[in-house]
């Protein structure tokens, strides 16, 4: 019988023992990977997320989130005539899709969560989402989120509970839908 | 009198402090124990330096007066040409005026490498400013829009000094370049005293610069002077987040120029503004473009010159339309950028 060579019974030691390792590690992060997504879904389903970002339709009991557009926030097609206007102490309204809100602050459509790069979180990192719902600003750095998101409640979420939403939006379906821009209260409107 | 002590009283009782890191000294409760003035004045102190960036922030036309201290002994690394390295202890401060001083910010590196953001109230007298509260304040100020001034929070400080890889945003190679630009809007002349990279490294508080950028200054580099002001601009007013390495890069679009000549920034710049459609569609406008040969139908002006502060560009710190602004943005695209959008217009039908 043929020796092996001491160097590559070392060698062929050290590479056993390198699988050994990091098999097992990328299962457990892709085991990781995969409780993250679960945990994100579990949040974004208890927390209100579809309320606003999924448009309601007309179901056979009543209003329901359209899950074939599950997060994808206000639709892009949908005309809308100018917000009533209200009586106090009423101070705001929504459309029947649940995706538009009028008040004192103007307009505000939700957004699209889905992971499409061109209108929804596509191009968005960990830090632009985390950053939003921390500052309440948009991407931390832009215009100031609207009512009625609930900023002051989410951004008492966990580092880690919004890195495991934010890894679940990343998981749905892409879907384009160019949510319009926020209108501000008519007196503001202004371009020269 | 009676006014600026209740707003020295409420400041007190109500400022915040930004959560000290360990070892590190609580924010002092009024400007005049951070070490900018001399001891019983409000001159600057003898070892703080008076700087000007070229290319300053439009922040609806208040005057702005800037200082930096660095700890005795101690200076800046500019091996990086792009990205300073400021000593532990290094403090900047930034002075708001509306006709009288109505605020100074303070940026100070402390013990654990970190930056802390805090700012200052002035009282009417103008003897001292107390801590603002964390979360800002708006204080009565007669020449500010509306007579109300908006003192910002600490999460404003950091929304724009977070977005470049250093947070010292004016006190930089390309802003403290002694070739400075003569058309950039709102720059001040270099006053006597002022600190600028040749003092810097003649002082040796700056070291590490590469020698070539003392023998030829950094200078945008651009075709006419109007392009050179008009990048400058967007440098000083958009780079912060705006930029290749910071929070914003999945937007694809670059403003800050970099001193560093290997960089070719002006050409990234223009390569992420011309021929891209504008993720931000605005109501009442059909303008689909970042920049586009139609006047008028460019993204990036209509959000400059907006009143609407949804969409107004930058988002923070501006109320007034910075006019001077818009319109060399608004020349540079009719003239300078022109042929390439007609090129572009040409291709796309």
């Amino acid at each position: 019988m043929k020796r092996i060579p001491f160097e590559y019974a070392i060698l062929g030691i050290a590479v056993a023992a390198t699988i050994a390792v990091v098999q097992p590690a990328r299962a457990q992060g892709a085991s990781d990977t995969a409780d993250k997504v679960k945990r994100g879904q579990y949040l974004v389903s208890t927390s209100g997320c579809h309320d606003c970002h999924t448009p309601w339709k007309m179901g056979p009991k009543g209003p329901e989130p359209d899950m074939a557009r599950a997060l994808s926030g206000h639709p892009e097609g949908m005309a809308l005539p100018p917000a009533p206007k209200l009586e106090a102490p009423w101070i705001m309204v929504a459309a029947a899709t649940n995706t538009a809100w009028a008040g004192p602050w103007g307009v505000s459509f939700t957004a699209n969560l889905t992971p499409d790069p061109e209108t929804g979180l596509g191009k968005w990192t960990q830090r632009n989402f985390t950053e939003t719902i921390r500052t309440g600003r948009h991407m931390g750095r832009g215009r100031q989120i609207l009512p009625p998101m609930p900023i002051p409640v989410y951004r008492n979420f966990t580092d880690a509970d919004l890195e495991a939403i934010f890894s679940y939006l990343q998981t749905l379906p892409a879907i384009r839908n160019r949510v319009p821009e926020p209108l501000p209260p008519a007196a503001a409107v202004a371009v020269r | 009198m009676k006014a600026a002590a209740i707003l020295a009283i409420t400041l007190a009782a109500t400022a915040t402090l930004a959560a000290a890191a360990p070892g590190v000294e609580p924010l002092p409760q009024h400007l005049s124990a951070t070490g900018l003035f001399a001891p019983g004045s409000t001159r600057p102190a003898a070892d703080v330096m008076a700087f000007a960036p070229q290319y300053p922030l439009w922040s609806d036309g208040t005057r702005k007066r800037r200082w930096i201290r660095l700890p005795p002994g101690a200076s800046i690394d500019a091996s990086r040409v792009d990205a300073w390295e400021f000593p532990v202890g290094t403090k900047v401060w930034k002075e708001f005026s509306y006709g009288r001083a109505i605020e100074t910010r303070l940026i100070e590196r402390v013990t654990d490498g970190s930056w802390r953001f805090a700012t200052y109230v002035w009282n009417v007298d103008g003897t001292d400013a107390v801590l603002a509260p964390e979360d800002g304040v708006v204080v009565a100020a007669s020449d500010a829009p509306g007579g109300r001034y908006s003192v910002p929070s600490r999460s404003d400080c950091v929304a724009c000094h977070e977005g470049p890889a250093v947070p010292v945003l004016g006190f930089t190679a390309l802003q403290l370049s002694p070739d400075r630009d003569p058309l950039a809007p709102h720059a001040e002349p270099k006053r006597t005293g002022q600190v600028d990279l040749a003092s810097l490294v003649e002082r040796g508080a700056l070291r590490g610069l590469p020698p070539e950028l003392l023998a030829a200054p950094p200078r945008i580099e651009a075709p006419t002077p109007t392009a050179r002001a008009a990048l400058g601009y967007l440098h000083g007013n958009c780079g912060h987040c705006h930029n290749a390495a910071g929070a914003l890069t999945g937007l694809e679009l670059v403003l800050a120029q970099q001193a560093e000549r290997d960089a070719h920034s002006a050409e990234r710049t223009l390569e992420s503004l011309l021929g891209h459609s504008s993720r931000f569609r605005p109501h009442g406008s059909e303008a689909t473009q970042r920049i586009a040969a139609d006047q008028g139908s460019s993204v990036l002006t209509l959000r400059m010159k907006t009143d609407n502060p949804l969409a107004r560009m930058p988002p923070l710190g501006v109320q007034v339309v910075d006019t001077a602004g818009v319109a060399l943005i608004e020349r540079w695209i009719a003239n300078d950028l022109q042929p390439a959008l007609s090129t572009l217009q040409e291709t796309s039908r």
